[in-house]
């Protein structure tokens, strides 16, 4: 199924995880949050959390700035 | 001289709050930092490059100073919240700098939903620190639905033209019971130092340092102006008077 991850659409398999995706997506240890479908999704759940087709991931990091 | 700036309960021996945009690099910023003394840095949130680095945050911790995440960009208070609520969970911090602005010309904050993402932060239990317009009325609402200081601007952010409005920033701090933190606008020194004898707690600035000829060299600058200033304001000026009066008494040859 199609998701979009930080605008860019990516084939993933159905029955994907969060964390699976975020994984092969590249996330590191710390100093990210995700939010799935405009909602937080704390660290601790991402290896539980299924995704629906068409769901939308933001992955953020503190960036310099302000 | 013992004058801590208090935030919500916490303490900072700084009453410059700095942002980390605008430099060209992080060596740059690294020894602007250092210069300016501060304990308090803003950072932004925004999407993660596929393996990207945390370089602020790791130059942040490797400084000892607290890292402010913010909400710029955000143009909603739908936006806002969320952004709020990502950088809680990466930073793992519950504080924020709130910043709602309406457009991009004038990076003027949207009271509306300036107001509105405030209200909602609050109760999500985030000690919010609010960028809002110098309009007296608005921050006091800020203050009343429990915002932990209210920064209200100088004038647009990056255009350094200083205090537009010096009396308003005057009325916002006599009836405030929060730090007033002057946010934006900052050019020079003087600036800085002027927001300090109106009666500020504190100043936040970014631009007027970072693109500075010499970041580091600024960044003391407004150091010593903001210790200027706050000395200035708690010695109590003399004052203004239309006709001039001697210093000396009489005159030598009566």
């Amino acid at each position: 199924m199609l998701i979009v991850i930080n605008g860019e659409a990516r084939q993933v398999a159905a029955d994907a995880t969060l964390a699976a995706v975020l994984q092969e997506f590249g996330v590191p240890e710390r100093g990210v949050a995700v939010a799935l479908d405009g909602a937080v999704v704390p660290r601790v759940l991402w290896p539980d959390t299924g995704l629906r087709p068409d769901a939308t991931i933001e992955v953020l990091t503190a960036v310099q700035g302000g | 001289m013992d004058d801590p700036l208090v935030i919500a309960g916490r303490e900072f021996g700084s009453r410059l709050i700095t942002g980390t945009g605008g430099a060209t690099n992080l060596a740059v910023l690294e020894r602007a930092l250092i210069a300016s003394g501060t304990e308090l840095t803003t950072v932004a949130m925004r999407r993660a490059d596929a393996g990207g680095g945390t370089g602020v945050l790791d130059l942040l911790r490797k400084l000892g100073i607290e890292a402010l995440p913010n909400t710029a960009g955000c143009r909603t208070a739908a936006e806002a919240v969320l952004t709020a609520q990502l950088a809680r969970e990466a930073l793992e911090t519950n504080w924020v700098k709130l910043e709602v602005v309406a457009d991009e010309d004038t990076l003027l904050p949207d009271p509306v939903e300036l107001l509105d993402a405030a209200e909602q932060l609050v109760d999500q239990g985030f000690v919010v620190l609010a960028y809002t317009n110098d309009d007296p009325v608005l921050a006091l609402k800020l203050e009343e639905i429990g915002c932990a200081a209210v920064m209200p601007l100088g004038s647009p952010i990056g255009t350094g033209l200083g205090i537009r409005n010096p009396h308003n920033i005057e009325m916002i701090v006599s009836r405030a019971s929060v730090p007033i933190v002057l946010d934006a606008g900052i050019g020079t020194a003087s600036d800085a130092a002027l927001a300090m004898e109106l009666g500020c707690s504190a100043v936040l600035l970014a631009t007027a340092v970072t693109r500075a000829q010499d970041p580091e060299r600024m960044a003391a600058a407004m150091r010593a102006a903001v210790e200027g200033g706050r000395l200035a304001a708690l010695a109590g000026r003399i004052p203004q008077r239309f006709w001039a009066q001697a210093s000396s008494p009489g005159r030598p040859l009566e």
